[in-house]
């Protein structure tokens, strides 16, 4: 019994001499800690992106960062209970699946300032001061991406496939719809959906398998939204030689030659841009809708695409942006 | 018209394979007497290990190899914990599960870099056939190994031991069976199995993708026991499951609006339909999960 009681107080006193070596390191800097979504770092997509952010922003300013990579649902919060409670400054969360921790933890620490990327908005959930809540308008990246299937096809076929069939998801497949007949209106636009649970996002095979039936029956460019899921459905671009549309980051290089472009969420913007605004006293709470406005949203054009997509279309995508921007089309969300 | 029937069987094909591979695995590892549901955590080992021999080796065969090598591997953790160390066989079969899920983003992430995808590797050459084109010789391999599978499971002595051991060890036993090599080679046999159902999975890719069995072995597990526990019936089941998620495929594709939440339960409503005796009981062989000696002599 006492060799225990000794062995704990000496794990103590090396714990606290961890801790108190750490914080040399953060001593008077703007201490941001960040906690990934599932996946973690090297995801190619949302993790990497809001990295990217944090080590230009580290690289930029005079802060100390620290990370953390959650396994499992429980991970989650006490990952943001142990930034906020050893005194960081500044906390993301990383995903739709913090919203509802991330809300009750900013309750907890009123001192602390949070930021959660890609917040759920929904009735009811009242978004504290210090949390600022960021939200993408997917639908006006999807839009488009959309004109630009629009205006290229060959066949007068598009399709659509999503990961999971939830509200989040539809708004990609809506402002998909709506960006292809805007400049197409005959345009056939295909949907499928890979599943109803969380499965959808990482079932690569069965997003091979729904482009290959979406392609023999007619389709030439196949827009996703749906994790790697996604990636089953660029191998059956390459196979069959047609063209796809990635998603949330630039996904050219998972096959290129087939990725027309790519919708993305420019979430290291965000990252990059809340921890400046936090350095200089000028943090905001409150949900943030980033649009194409704010350059939340876009489409990829650049040396790699760029013999794909001729200089007309993109003239054309170009206003139909800046009519988004200045109110001019609407684009139309599902009834809830 | 023809071609869109054609079109409907091959893509059946392509999806039932890993349930058949699976499936027929899990009916040689169930008649030992030892449940597995760990054929989700092989199948993604096999697929790491595949994707991984094929990216050093340079050889998709050899690659193909290499995931089974791993599938037997990792079933031969189960083996033990469940026949040597007498662990509940549910636990164990979860225990690799989730294991397998770990140690393969693990390992994605110290060889590629990236905990969603690795690199891509070279894909296995297709076979050209008449009327139905090229086609993946993994389609060929397995159809030899649903026949071979019939004939050693009730046409050999070693299948009759198998299930022998899986209906009644005590008196395989007393015939001076060795009742854990039986179990051994069965699990082992699942393994093997599975880790190709893995291989193909990957293969189709030409890459590993985190997590990318995505709940096939748990179809598998649903196929084996629509099948009644024969590697025909369980090839057939699973011909049934791919042959609806196809039908809901095409569905999709064609804009038919019914709900995709409808038409994505059907397998699983077959699936209970079948558990429920509607159509003929299934009956698991009467000592599966049960370990053997019963009492704990280690």
């Amino acid at each position: 019994m006492s060799s225990t009681v000794k062995f704990l107080f000496i794990s103590v006193f090396l714990l606290g001499g961890c801790t108190a070596g750490k914080n040399d390191g953060s001593a008077g800097k703007l201490k941001v800690g960040l906690v990934f979504d599932i996946g973690g770092r090297g995801d190619k997509s949302f993790n990497d992106s809001a990295y990217r952010g944090l080590e230009k922003a580290k690289a930029d300013f005079d802060i100390y960062t620290e990370y953390v990579e959650p396994g499992s649902g429980a991970d989650r919060e006490s990952a943001l209970r142990m930034f906020a409670s050893r005194g960081f400054d500044l906390v993301f969360g990383i995903g739709i699946l913090f919203t509802d921790d991330i809300t009750r933890i900013a309750n907890d620490f009123p001192d602390v300032d949070f930021v959660c990327i890609d917040y759920n908005i929904s009735e009811g959930l009242n978004v504290p001061d210090n949390l600022a809540a960021i939200n993408y308008s997917e639908q006006e990246g999807s839009f488009l991406v959309g004109s630009i299937a629009g205006l290229m096809t060959k066949t007068g076929t598009v399709g659509f496939i999503g990961g999971m069939d939830i509200p989040l998801i539809h708004k990609f497949e809506t402002g998909f719809v709506q960006g292809v007949k805007e400049v197409n209106p005959g345009c056939r636009v295909l949907v499928a959906y890979a599943g109803v649970t969380g499965e959808a996002f990482k079932n690569p095979a069965k997003g091979k398998e729904l482009a290959l039936s979406q392609y023999h029956s007619g389709a030439d460019i196949i827009y996703h939204a749906s994790g790697s899921t996604g990636l089953g459905v660029f191998e059956a671009a390459r196979e069959k030689d047609m063209l796809a549309i990635g998603v949330d980051s630039d996904q050219y290089h998972e096959a290129p030659g087939n990725i027309l472009t790519s919708m993305i969420k420019r979430v290291d913007v965000s990252v990059y841009h809340i921890i400046r605004n936090k350095m200089t006293g000028q943090f905001e709470g409150g949900i943030k809708q980033l649009g194409l406005k704010d350059n939340g949203v876009g489409y990829i054009y650049d040396e790699n695409n760029r013999f794909l997509i001729s200089p007309d279309i993109i003239s054309r995508v170009e206003e139909l942006k800046r009519k988004i921007i200045d109110g001019e089309i609407e684009i139309q969300l599902e009834e809830k | 018209m023809t071609d869109f029937v054609l079109n409907i069987l091959l893509q059946t094909v392509r999806i039932s394979v890993p349930y058949i591979l699976a499936a027929v695995g899990g009916v040689f590892s169930e008649s030992s007497g030892v449940i597995n549901i760990g054929l989700e955590g092989i199948m993604l080992n096999g697929a790491f290990c595949s994707v991984v021999g094929t990216y050093y080796l340079g050889n998709p065969w050899l690659g193909l190899i290499a995931g089974v090598t791993g599938g037997i591997i990792t079933s031969v953790i189960h083996a033990v914990s469940c026949i040597r160390y007498k662990v509940n066989h549910i636990v164990s079969g979860v225990a690799i599960n989730i294991f397998a899920v770990g140690i393969t983003k693990f390992f994605l992430i110290l060889v590629f870099g990236s905990s969603s995808n690795s690199a891509r590797i070279i894909p296995l050459k297709l076979i050209t056939f008449p009327v139905i084109g090229g086609i993946s010789p993994v389609i060929v391999i397995t159809v030899f190994i649903v026949v071979l599978a019939h004939v050693i499971l009730f046409k050999t002595p070693f299948g009759l031991r198998l299930r022998a051991c899986g209906e009644n060890p005590a008196a395989a036993d007393s015939l001076g069976i060795n009742v854990w090599l039986m179990r051994y080679s069965g699990v082992a046999i699942s393994g093997a199995l599975a880790g190709l159902a893995g291989a193909w999975l990957a293969m189709q890719q030409s890459q590993f993708t985190s997590n990318m069995s995505s709940g096939r072995g748990f179809i598998a597990l649903a196929a084996m026991i629509f099948g009644k526990w024969t590697p025909l019936g369980a090839t057939g089941a699973a011909l049934i499951f791919g042959l609806a998620e196809s039908i809901q495929i095409h569905v999709q594709t064609m804009g038919v609006n019914i709900p995709s939440q409808f038409i994505q339960s059907i397998p699983y409503l077959l699936t209970i339909i079948v558990l429920s005796g509607l159509i003929g009981r299934s009956e698991p062989p009467a000592a599966v999960g049960k370990p053997y000696p019963e009492e704990l002599s280690l």
